[in-house]
């Protein structure tokens, strides 16, 4: 038996490595079932009721969708122009203070605008946050060839670091009895409801749409052709005309601005103020909803769904049956690896002779 | 054949590749101290052939031995155990590693806790002595030439005590000169008994270099012939299977205006490939072809006339006006640009064909507005170029990587010469680095005559090539380069071989 490679991935073979990938997830969970002496079936069934089983899981894990959505936006354009981009985690606390800088009740009022001025300069300014931060690390690698792998990911921590420090200094909320937590958003500025009795928000539409465009961008248009051919030959691209520097300044500022709007989204639809949790690695998680998603917009939504519905469903399962929610880590850990393993073998065969 | 036993036996190889046929029965024999040359178009089946004796592919029908004993198949390490070395293309050597090193590298098992560095240094030396290969065993192979990077190549088979050397394409990547100097070493090897298997599809080199020829044409052995008797025209019909056409020098009628002009022209020092005070014109109707050993300046040369390099000092123009180092303004103003690596500049290889068929022209009126391409524009001219240039492979949508090496030159040339509808037809300039190189004689002709055509046309052309041959069929005028510096173009019928020659090492 031999082990060839195909001259083209078949869709068959594609099609069955999916289904591989998902069947071998789900074997190697079953094992850290077992091993906490819960049974096999309940537990995935409570996970998937826990997930998508009524209206309100449902709405938990579209909830938990829209940061992971963005994030896994942002590494998606970032990679397909072969800007690794790892510092999402920093650009989301970076729109999320951002947001609150500009929208938040600073001496118990706030900015005294109108909020269709206030609401677009929260949402700016969280971008252009996000997107600053990235462009730092862009021109370094651009002009000097500094490793962005390395620079955004340090950035991260400054940036938690800073906020740390705005939370216990100049945005500490005065009445929250001592914890760092900033000061809320102004109530006018928060997202509405999508369905009442949730904590769906209208934040869910702007991803969705965002998702769309950034499909149409990268398909329809110049600036979209100048992204992909810089990733996939950056010399290349040169050579036919393209700003190699030009393009990669432009996926610096829409993958940050990606990574601070989702920050700005979550504050302004779900916590109403920033703190140092806010945020559950949805940067890094992003990161592998873009993989897992083969860095396509639109199955990025999907990848997005799906992951925040492993988390939101084994929060639940967890409360019902007692296996820790580390067995939601492994399957979206698991899932990534077998994904990657499983497109790779497609495009092999298996000779018998 | 006459003489001692084979020392290599094919019998019978067969390979698919889905539909593809890629070897047919192929069988073939080694004589000891024999130079076999291994003759075939691109994608002919050599390189299959090949892979399947060194055990990257397992045939489908067939057996090998050498020297007497079976060759279990797919395994590279058998190989190498029974004698079998092989010379790749393209080199796998690590450029950050000393000679030594890459020689060394994988000989030594990974538990013996020192590296025998004395007995190999002696070793190498030894091999090196024996078959007439001086290295320096501590230079850096980032260092070295493509000649000598071939070298350590040779002698990493030799160090492994190959008794049968494959080399894939040895002169493809080397100078006249440097391959002068393969010829000899090849003639010390097999004087001290190696047999050699020599894949080429340049009928002069094969002549030049083995005893026997054996032909390969659509994974079929279509001839096999003694080197002594055999011409380069009986040679051609059986690797294309039909008479060819070689292109004849035709002279330029009277050249036109000047196009392009660079005047005292200098890159930036310090770096390798560079001009210094380069003076050059470019009329209309002519084409002026530029020889030299590569490395010479060539790449900055065709680089700041297609508009990627910029120009310390001296002035550029073109219809007499200056332009900024913008490839988008010199494709407007009419530049057709062929560069010397397609693979690694002249196409995208991951995006589909059409993308890359439009790609220097993406920002024109013709397949962009408002910075939304016009796909359905962009599209019809991408089957324009692949109709009327005959790509052929995979169609517009396939990735471009997919093209073999002709149909993904034909695609730059067609990008290239082919104006989008409406605009004016024929480019003022041609820029064309290395435009045959790696391709078999039927591309070879082709893009040769679309050269001509185009000069016919009333385009000037700026043909840099290492290829002596091609300068001195295509050139009306011809330039040499050495050290950066270009000599003054003259007439083609003022030139020698032997004075382009001399030119090229610096002596003119």
């Amino acid at each position: 038996m031999r082990v060839e490679k195909r001259l083209q991935p078949s869709p068959a073979a594609l099609a069955l490595a999916s289904l591989g990938a998902v069947a071998f997830t789900l074997l190697v969970s079953s094992v850290l079932v077992l091993a906490a002496g819960a049974p096999v079936g309940r537990t995935y069934g409570l996970l998937l009721q826990g997930a998508f089983g009524s209206v309100f899981a449902w709405s938990e894990t579209l909830t938990r969708a829209v940061p992971l959505l963005l994030t896994g936006l942002a590494a998606a354009v970032a990679f397909r122009a072969r800007l690794f981009n790892i510092g999402a985690e920093g650009q989301l606390y970076a729109g999320a203070l951002a947001a609150v800088a500009v929208g938040g009740m600073h001496g118990g009022s706030g900015f005294a605008a109108p909020t269709w001025i206030l609401f677009p300069a929260m949402v700016v300014a969280a971008a252009l946050a996000g997107a600053l931060l990235l462009l730092g690390p862009t021109l370094l690698k651009a002009r000097l060839g500094v490793d962005e792998v390395v620079t955004t990911l340090l950035l991260n921590f400054i940036v938690l670091l800073f906020v740390s420090a705005m939370l216990d200094g100049p945005m500490k909320d005065p009445g929250a009895m001592g914890w760092p937590q900033s000061v809320a958003l102004q109530p006018e500025l928060e997202l509405e409801r999508l369905v009442q009795g949730t904590r769906v928000h209208s934040g869910l539409g702007v991803a969705l749409v965002l998702a769309a465009g950034v499909w149409a961008l990268l398909r329809y248009t110049v600036a979209g052709f100048d992204i992909r051919a810089v990733g996939a030959n950056a010399r290349a691209a040169a050579f036919a005309g393209v700003p190699v520097t030009r393009t990669l300044v432009l996926v610096a500022l829409l993958s940050g601005g990606l990574a601070g709007l989702a920050g700005a989204i979550e504050v302004a639809g779900r916590t109403s103020y920033v703190t140092l949790d806010m945020s559950p690695g949805y940067g890094y998680s992003g990161i592998v909803i873009a993989m897992l998603a083969g860095l396509h917009p639109l199955g990025v939504a999907a990848a997005a769904v799906f992951v925040a519905g492993v988390l939101v469903g084994a929060d639940s399962m967890s409360r019902a049956i007692g296996v820790p929610t580390y067995l939601a880590d492994v399957i979206v850990a698991v899932s990534l690896l077998s994904v990657l393993v499983a497109t790779l073998a497609a495009q092999y065969r298996l000779r018998l002779r | 054949m006459t003489g001692p036993a084979p020392v290599l036996r094919l019998s019978g190889i067969t390979k698919r590749f889905g539909a593809l046929v890629a070897n047919d029965a192929v069988s073939l024999e080694l004589g000891a101290g024999e130079v076999l040359a291994l003759l075939g178009e691109n994608g002919a089946g050599k390189s299959t052939l090949v892979s399947i004796l060194f055990g990257h592919y397992v045939a489908d029908a067939g057996s090998i031995e050498a020297f007497g004993r079976p060759l279990p198949p797919g395994q590279p390490k058998a190989s190498l155990a029974a004698g079998i070395g092989m010379v790749h293309q393209h080199f796998t050597l690590a450029d950050n590693l000393s000679v030594l090193d890459n020689v060394v590298l994988g000989t030594e098992p990974l538990w013996q806790p020192f590296s025998r560095r004395r007995e190999a240094r002696a070793k190498l030396a030894e091999v090196a002595g024996r078959f007439g290969l001086p290295v320096d065993p501590d230079a850096r192979v980032g260092s070295l030439s493509v000649g000598e990077r071939q070298r350590v190549e040779i002698l990493k088979a030799l160090y492994r005590g190959a008794r049968i050397l494959i080399l894939d394409e040895p002169t493809a990547v080397l100078t006249p000169q440097e391959s002068e100097a393969l010829f000899g070493t090849l003639g010390q090897m097999v004087a001290r008994g190696l047999s050699i298997v020599f894949i080429s599809h340049k009928l002069g080199e094969v002549l030049r270099v083995s005893n026997r020829i054996a032909v390969l044409r659509a994974g079929k052995l279509v001839a096999e012939a003694s080197a002594a008797g055999t011409t380069e025209a009986q040679l051609a019909q059986w690797m294309v299977g039909q008479a060819v056409a070689v292109p004849v020098r035709r002279p330029a009628r009277q050249p036109g205006d000047v196009v392009c002009a660079i005047e005292d022209v200098s890159t930036p020092a310090g770096v390798r490939d560079r001009l210094d005070a380069v003076s050059l014109q470019l009329r209309a109707g002519e084409i002026v072809a530029v020889a030299g050993v590569s490395g010479n300046g060539q790449v900055a040369l065709a680089e700041l006339l297609s508009g990627v390099r910029r120009a310390v000092s001296g002035t550029v123009r073109l219809d007499g006006t200056s332009l900024p180092a913008d490839p988008a303004r010199w494709v407007e103003r009419g530049v057709a640009r062929v560069p010397e690596d397609r693979h690694a500049v002249g196409v995208i290889g991951d995006l589909p064909v059409w993308e890359n068929a439009v790609s220097e022209r993406l920002r024109t009126r013709a397949f962009s507005r408002a910075s939304v391409v016009r796909r359905a524009a962009a599209r019809r001219h991408a089957a324009r170029v692949v109709e009327a240039f005959d790509v052929r492979g995979g169609g517009l949508l396939a990735p471009t990587r997919s093209l073999s090496g002709g149909n993904m030159q034909k695609l730059i040339l067609g990008r290239a010469l082919l104006a989008p509808e409406g605009e004016a037809a024929t480019p003022r300039l041609i820029v064309a680095h290395q435009p045959t190189w790696g391709l078999d004689i039927g591309a070879v002709a082709y893009v040769q005559q679309q050269l001509i055509a185009a000069r016919d046309a009333g385009a000037a052309v700026l043909l840099i090539s290492d290829d002596l041959d091609e300068v001195m069929t295509l050139g009306d005028r011809i330039a040499v380069m050495h050290h950066g510096r270009l000599t003054d173009a003259r007439r083609a019928d003022d030139w020698t071989r032997e004075g382009i020659g001399l030119a090229m090492a610096g002596a003119a």
